[in-house]
């Protein structure tokens, strides 16, 4: 962000890599931040259970700014930390230059793939997650319109919005989507503000039900539906909690797991591309007290019936990124 | 483009047009008394944080929103000192005070909630309710009129009609007052304030005041109004915003009105892209709609659309004769 806190951040790379001693594992969270009641704090959860079951510490760092990405795998890799976890697919470049000159290190990138020898990529089939909710979606509105609102216009949240589409439209071929990106800059991904507004937006479209795809600006999101009365969907982590009774589900993304398991395997662990999908419990949807009563028996049956049809290879939902194309939404 | 839609289209407007208007207002008192005052963006983060913060523990909006104005003064008066009475960079200091609240508001938030620098959600009177204008609900029926008063005007948190009345006041305080063209001379020609006698410091840092209170206000309506917390970096940019407003309402409080109006608006349209594209038959992109600001900014800057003048004293700090 800014030179300040770049000279913060690296003050804080270097105090953590003052005592470097063992093979601590080490976790990087990305721009959203530590506790982002998502992505990065289901990350940190993950490590916390590795910590507590084991009894061992971790090394942590929150980046402030892209420039601190190169930099702080390098100061983790020379102070002996193996493996390296780091979360989110803005590493990748970063990690791909560095991975070669720490061949001793293993690396772990969640969210990206990364084609190295001692780096293993998490990648997550967030458009099976997103085609269930899409389901529970368009099974619960009322006006046959649902929304889905992004944070920075990037491949990856338009996969999130594409596996969404094609789950809503299979349960209701008549469906509308409504779909907006909140920004392309990465302070899309804290405006609050502006998720509200494009709440608001697209209720006067006719939407009931709305799905957010938008780290912080998630909340103002959640907040204006609440408040406006309708439903919404939470993401990555659980959010039903939020506002109890208001949220429809969550779309889970297990970065907790793939987090444990990585620092569980510790150094020398099985390299290479590993997929977490609903077959292996890497995705899903979130069911607790929070939101018990609004869904109904009918409509768990219909997505637990999808589950098992995309588990076993029956149901083959479509991935943007592999094609950048999209059958059921036009962006 | 039914009339409904235009309702809503405005309705958002107004909202997204207040925090800008109440900041581009803050900026104008300070700019012309010849502070310029990029940090605006700064000082409405710390208002949002500490109005939230405070709400949350008191159950009290008003006590949240006495310290969001408070924390917003703090960081006035800050850079008053840094400018006025040690003469130092306006800039600069407007910079420092911008890092200074995006780093200190997540650090204090944390330490106080542990909730990764946001402060719990706000619930009942901890919020600035939406206020029902009287009369809203036997108007509403009426065609035309109805929805417009109903949806329109009525409905929006008592700090959006606090900031358009605050509009005509600061026009009338300008224009109309001793203090007001003391104020304005200050930003012009302090060496002539000073030998009618009145103090160019004093001056100054009511100025500055006057801003820290604004931009409280405007942080605090974007934490406890639009929305029920406060999260890291949630002013999103806004205070630079209102300064590219100042700067095409060319530093006068009407054209600040309309130019904020205009930004809003530019702000509802990026959500609505299916009203564009049935207005004008083809897709925009939102992000066009997002960088217009700051292009018309330019364009007004470049001399293109009448002139944009700074106060002549503007960033110079004032040092009498020796």
């Amino acid at each position: 962000m800014t030179l300040m806190t770049k000279f913060l951040g690296a003050a804080a790379v270097t105090a953590l890599t003052a005592g470097a001693a063992l093979a601590e594992p080490a976790l990087i969270f990305d721009l959203g931040g530590k506790f982002d009641k998502s992505f990065n704090e289901a990350a940190f959860s993950g490590a916390q259970r590795w910590a507590e079951e084991t009894g061992e510490t971790f090394r942590e760092i929150e980046l402030q700014s892209e420039a601190q990405r190169e930099q702080a795998l390098r100061r983790f890799a020379e102070a002996g930390s193996n493996p390296i976890v780091m979360t989110g697919f803005a590493f990748g470049d970063a990690l791909g230059q560095v991975a070669g000159d720490y061949p001793e290190t293993d690396f772990v990138i969640i969210g990206m793939v990364v084609d190295a020898p001692n780096v293993r990529s998490v990648v997550f089939n967030e458009h099976e997650g997103s085609y269930l909710v899409g389901i529970m979606a368009a099974m619960a509105s009322k006006s046959n319109t649902v929304g889905f609102i992004g944070g920075m216009d990037i491949p990856l949240i338009r996969k999130f919005a594409c596996g969404y589409a094609q789950g809503v439209l299979a349960a209701n071929p008549d469906a509308t989507i409504v779909a907006n990106m909140t920004g392309t800059t990465p302070s899309a991904w804290n405006d609050p503000v502006k998720g509200s507004e494009l709440t608001k937006a697209q209720i006067s479209q006719g939407a009931d039900v709305i799905y957010a795809a938008a780290g912080g600006t998630g909340v103002g999101v959640l907040q204006t539906a609440a408040d406006e009365g309708i439903l919404s969907i939470g993401v990555d982590s659980n959010q039903n909690y939020m506002h109890p009774g208001k949220v429809l589900t969550s779309m889970l993304k297990r970065v907790d797991n793939a987090v444990y398991q990585a620092m569980k395997d510790g150094p020398g662990m099985e390299k290479g591309f590993n997929v977490m999908g609903i077959a292996n419990g890497g995705v899903g949807y979130a069911m607790d007290e929070f939101n018990k009563d609004i869904v109904s028996a009918d409509m768990k049956a219909v997505v637990d019936e999808a589950s098992a049809q995309i588990a076993d290879g029956t149901l083959m939902v479509h991935d943007y990124m592999s094609d950048d194309t999209c059958p059921a939404l036009s962006f | 483009m039914d009339y409904m839609t235009l309702i809503q289209l405005l309705d958002s407007t107004v909202r997204l047009a207040t925090p800008l208007l109440l900041a581009c207002l803050a900026g104008l008192f300070s700019e012309r008394a010849g502070i310029f005052d990029i940090g605006l963006d700064g000082k409405m983060l710390a208002a949002a944080f500490f109005s939230a913060a405070i709400a949350a523990m008191s159950g009290n909006v008003w006590l949240g929103l006495l310290a969001g104005i408070a924390a917003s003064l703090a960081l006035s008066l800050l850079h008053g000192l840094a400018s006025i009475t040690f003469r130092g960079n306006q800039l600069i200091s407007g910079v420092a005070i911008n890092f200074l609240a995006a780093g200190l508001t997540v650090l204090i938030a944390q330490d106080w909630f542990q909730q990764g620098g946001r402060t719990p959600s706000l619930i009942g009177g901890a919020r600035f309710n939406p206020i029902t204008l009287p009369f809203a609900d036997t108007i509403e029926p009426m065609p035309i009129i109805g929805p417009l008063y109903a949806e329109l005007i009525s409905g929006h948190s008592i700090l959006v009609y606090a900031a358009f009345a605050a509009v005509p006041l600061t026009w009338w305080l300008l224009y109309r007052t001793r203090f007001g063209l003391r104020l304005r001379a200050v930003g012009e020609n302090p060496a002539a304030v000073d030998t009618a006698g009145v103090s160019v410091i004093g001056l100054r840092y009511a100025a500055v005041c006057i801003c820290g209170v604004l931009c409280g206000i405007a942080g605090a309506y974007l934490s406890t109004a639009l929305q029920a917390g406060f999260i890291k970096d949630m002013s999103a940019g806004r205070g630079y915003i209102a300064l590219a407003a100042l700067i095409f309402a060319k530093w006068r409080p009407w054209y600040a009105l309309w130019a904020t109006l205009l930004f809003g608006l530019f702000g509802a349209l990026e959500t609505r892209p299916d009203v564009i594209e049935a207005l004008i038959g083809i897709k925009v992109q939102g992000q066009l709609l997002g960088a217009l600001p700051y292009v018309m900014t330019v364009i007004i800057l470049a001399g293109f659309v009448g002139k944009a003048i700074p106060p002549r004293a503007g960033g110079e700090p004032y040092v009498k004769e020796r």
